[in-house]
């Protein structure tokens, strides 16, 4: 008999300092309760682009009506193919791979961008939290894929967050950037 | 917590005075919201507190008190019985508030009505017939209610549907209402009763088999929605209406609420049905576990029996409420009430697939099925994998008969759920699917599950997580495939072009360059070389598709840049219908390993108009793609253009109506202002429309066109198969034939608001009476659907 099947695993996988965010899910119906509107995550995380050349409000305002998500804890193996096979399961468009700026490979990052707000809000509250290659997908709103904006803006090439870590991780190179000798 | 904050506030300034009533506003949301959840007091207490204040409240909220009301009595079908409960307490307290409340019920089931929200209606009936149990509504009216919605059932030349649906919206209440209804109104129910007796014995069924999730009856029928309620409310009656599972709170208030005035309901006339009204569609009722699957724990009630229905209805309703958000609703479903004495995990997992395999489509997207599954497991890692697992083996083992559509999404699912579980699963319980025919179900259950796998992981994970005995149902490795590449190839035809193209391509070539080099590529099918150069020339599509896709080939963005550098020429080399169908078959030989390249290069040349929907479809039905005519991955290619056809149809309709309503706007301005200048704009305007309504035309036309092409196609194949058996004596029910005349049905229900639309070409044109019987059926199913 089947023992020990569909459990536990997903503690295995890494978990991302940062926390998913999602924005509140908008209704379709009229005169709905907030309470059905109520999303654990639905605060925007305080992650910011802090090359957005505009105020926090347009900033945010853009975040509310995107259909344009990044994710930025993947796994450096983790292939175009395998985000695109997840995120069609709610209508993709297109996907932008983060790139190492000197070395031009995979980073750790990517945009996922979708054709309109419901099926991005889908991949949002349904593919969040789950496992891709097991790493918890977290996602982030963004305002729009940016011609430039697929490459590192770390020191040394690859993502800010990898100069400093100090910790191992197989799928991200190994030490931060900063700890490596 | 409960005392009114009205009553604290003191004598507000203006400004603060509407942030303090928004305030309030929102505060008494949160109490009617939240009322009946876990709580330190009792569910009594909180009821009569919450009464408490918000009769206080009355004086000066009570529009939005009758909003929130009616609203939560809409939208949280699952608590029922304590809105009801609560309203039954203030309509003691304040006959007026009753009657008013009554009174906003009726509106709002009248507009629920006229706007085809049939299924909140419901739950608005609902709530009224419980209203009888809360002393707030006199059962004779109630009763009066009933009988207008059975005499529904007498009206000619109206949808099935629009009768099935009032004698739903009757059957489905009785569960709360049905004892104290008949207590007080017996002779009159009875009439109801044989009333609907007859008229289900009368309507007709010929719907059912396309919406069945298995063909076969055992181990447990798939009811059709209206017999299976049927047979429940039967048996009910048949217990005195005893019925014991409903959470009842307005028992404990019983000598409150006797004293109550009751209100009658005002004559209720259905609304009449319309040209646009649109009815739900019916249903069968998806049965997968019974009282054998669970000797341990508490016994599951029976398909026939109230309890199944009720339980049912609550664990769909939690799921309409809280789908959006998975964690709310796994923790709402396990604490549903009443837990302890159901198998709960069975019941929910059983609802979940319900919804799921739900024909024509699940309520919901598929993918917050998969997400909801995992989350229980987390919530209940003891006990909810178990029963999961238990399902899946289930599901599994009746594959033989489960329709195809259905089967699909099987397999997505269980694809995406291992994948969050590192794909541990004891694959050697199925090796009996080893033995048996590659193409029957489940070994291409277990084919189409480790492709899907491999999707979300890599090649040889997946041959390292079944045992050796499954490696002949491993998919391929996804590389890409060149005929130029190796130096036997030297002999073919077009070789060195090949060679000077790859050269080119490194070095940056533009479209012109590619151009020249193709020009001295011969014609295999012609005698002469054709001077202009450029008609159909399947050699030149051979090398030039085979040789950029196999430069492109390291990843979608490096295939998807290719196309578009080269655009020109593919679309050059594609003008005609031979050359898209000749692109689209050799980038199927080149990508032959790797089915999901070959859907989203489908997907960028319709997008990019290098080939066309129909194309794709013709493509589809092409001998070269006959060996993999079974396999997922070309389903989801047809769906997938057949979505784009219908977007692309709705996005130009959108503009056409933009373009419209500016001009009205405009004409209304210059019979507000009298200027000149307008005419000038209106010619503009006026032109813009001319062309979108020849662009909507041309769009509609090529829809429609693609549904032909795609149903002659079928029909042609199928024909082809049936009168073969018939000659050789051998059986129609191969595993391919089922797995072609479903995937028939599926073009109808998945499409089906779209194909409604050209019913009378498809009767006239290719559903003809001389056609096979078997192949009629399916279209007489679906026209039956929405008859």
């Amino acid at each position: 008999m089947i023992l020990m099947v569909f459990s536990g695993s997903v503690t295995a996988a890494k978990l991302d300092r940062k926390r998913p965010s999602a924005c509140c899910p908008t209704s379709t119906i009229s005169k709905d309760l907030k309470i059905l509107c109520k999303d654990p995550v639905s605060e925007l995380s305080c992650c910011r682009d802090h090359q957005f050349s505009g105020s926090k409000f347009q900033q945010e305002k853009l975040l509310k009506e995107s259909s344009t998500m990044s994710m930025r804890n993947l796994s450096f193996y983790t292939t175009e193919e395998k985000i695109h096979e997840l995120f069609s399961r709610s209508g993709i468009k297109t996907i932008f791979m983060g790139l190492d700026k000197i070395k031009k490979t995979a980073c750790g990052f990517c945009f996922v961008e979708y054709h309109n707000r419901t099926d991005a809000e889908n991949a949002m509250w349904f593919l969040n939290g789950t496992c891709l290659d097991e790493w918890i997908i977290c996602t982030d709103w963004d305002i729009g894929f940016r011609e430039g904006q697929q490459y590192g803006r770390g020191k040394s090439g690859g993502q800010v967050r990898d100069e400093f870590r100090e910790d191992f991780h197989s799928g991200r190179g190994g030490f931060g950037r900063q700890s490596q000798i | 917590i409960y005392r009114s904050k009205h009553m604290e506030s003191g004598q507000p300034h203006k400004r603060r005075k509407t942030s303090d009533a928004n305030e309030t506003e929102d505060h008494l949301e949160s109490l009617i919201c939240k009322v009946g959840e876990k709580s330190a007091c009792s569910l009594e207490s909180n009821l009569e507190g919450l009464a408490g204040v918000l009769e206080a409240d009355l004086p000066n909220y009570k529009s939005k008190i009758l909003r929130l009301l009616c609203t939560v009595a809409r939208l949280l079908p699952e608590k029922l019985t304590i809105y009801t409960t609560l309203v039954g307490l203030l309509n003691a307290r304040n006959y007026n508030f009753g009657g008013e409340f009554v009174e906003a019920m009726i509106r709002q089931l009248k507009e629920s009505l006229k706007a085809n929200n049939y299924n909140e209606a419901v739950y608005l009936v609902r709530f009224l017939s419980d209203l009888v149990n809360c002393h707030v509504i006199a059962a004779p009216s109630m009763v009066a209610m009933f009988e207008n919605f059975v005499s529904v059932t007498q009206e000619e030349d109206v949808p099935q549907v629009r009768r099935d649906w009032y004698v739903y919206a009757f059957l489905s209440s009785l569960p709360w209402v049905g004892k104290e209804l008949y207590e007080k109104k017996d002779a009159e129910m009875d009439r109801i009763f044989a009333n609907t007796e007859s008229y289900l014995k009368r309507r007709q069924k010929t719907h059912v088999p396309m919406l069945q999730v298995w063909t076969a009856d055992k181990p447990h029928p798939q009811e059709e929605y209206l017999d299976c309620l049927w047979a429940q409310i039967q048996k009910l009656k048949k217990d005195r209406w005893q019925e014991r599972h409903i959470l009842r709170p307005y028992l404990a208030f019983d000598s409150i609420l006797c004293e109550a005035l009751q209100h009658n309901l005002p004559p209720f006339t259905p609304p009449p049905h319309t040209e646009d009204s649109v009815y739900p569609m019916p249903r069968v009722i998806f049965r997968m576990f019974d009282y054998t699957d669970d000797p341990e724990g508490p016994v599951m009630p029976g398909s026939h029996s109230v309890e199944r229905f009720v339980i049912e209805e609550n664990l769909h309703c939690i799921i309409k409420s809280h789908w959006k958000e998975r964690k709310t609703c796994a923790a709402q479903l396990v604490s549903y009430p009443g837990k302890n004495k159901i198998p709960l995990n069975y019941h929910i997992v059983e609802v979940i697939f319900a919804e799921l395999f739900q024909l024509p489509a699940p309520p919901h997207i598929d993918v917050m099925y998969t997400t909801l599954l995992i989350e229980l497991c987390k919530l209940q890692p003891g006990s909810l994998p178990q029963v999961l697992a238990q399902a899946t083996e289930m599901l599994y083992m009746r594959l033989d008969t489960m329709n195809t559509t259905c089967v699909d999404r099987f397999i997505n699912w269980f694809s995406h759920h291992l994948s969050n579980f590192q794909f541990r699963w004891s694959w050697e319980d199925w090796s009996d699917c080893l033995s048996q025919d590659p193409e029957s179900p489940k070994p291409k259950f277990v084919r189409e599950v480790l492709e899907k796998c491999m999707r979300l992981s890599y090649h040889q994970r997946i041959l390292d997580i079944v045992p050796p005995t499954f490696s002949a149902l491993c998919p391929a490795n996804p590389t890409c495939i060149y005929k130029y590449g190796d130096e036997s190839s030297n002999s073919l035809p077009g070789h060195s072009v090949a060679l000077c193209l790859a050269v080119a391509f490194k070095s940056k070539a533009t479209n012109d360059e590619i151009f020249s080099i193709l020009k001295d590529v011969p014609n295999p099918n012609q005698d002469d070389d054709d001077d202009e150069g450029f008609s159909f020339n399947p050699l030149k599509i051979e090398v030039f598709v085979q040789t950029l896709l196999h430069l492109a080939a390291k990843s979608f963005s490096h295939s998807f840049s290719a196309l578009a550098k080269f655009h020109e020429v593919f679309k050059t080399l594609a003008e005609s219908d031979e050359g898209k169908l000749h692109v689209l078959r050799v980038m199927f030989e080149v990508w032959r390993n790797h089915p999901q390249m070959i859907a989203v290069l489908v997907d960028k040349m319709i997008r990019t108009q290098i080939v066309d929907c129909a194309a794709v479809a013709n493509w589809i039905f092409s001998s070269e793609l006959s060996r993999d005519f079974t396999r997922l991955f070309v389903w989801e290619i047809l769906h997938s253009t057949i979505r784009k056809m219908n977007k692309h149809v709705l996005k130009i309709q959108k503009e056409l109506e933009e373009a419209k309503e500016k001009l009205a706007r405009q004409h209304k301005r210059r019979s507000d202002d009298d200027d000149r200048s307008s005419d000038r704009k209106d010619g503009v305007l006026e032109e813009q429309i001319e062309r979108l309504q020849e662009k909507v035309e041309s769009a509609q036309s090529e829809q429609k066109n693609l549904f032909l092409v795609i149903f002659q196609r079928f029909i042609m194949i199928l024909t082809e198969h049936l009168v073969r058996c018939e000659t050789d004596g051998t059986s129609v029910l191969t595993p391919w034939y089922k797995n072609c005349i479903e995937r028939l049905q599926q073009i109808f229900l998945q499409h089906h608001q779209i194909i409604q639309q050209y019913m009378v070409t498809l009767e006239n044109l290719l559903f003809t009476a001389e056609l096979d019987p078997h192949i009629l059926a399916v279209f007489q199913q679906f026209c039956a659907l929405q008859a």
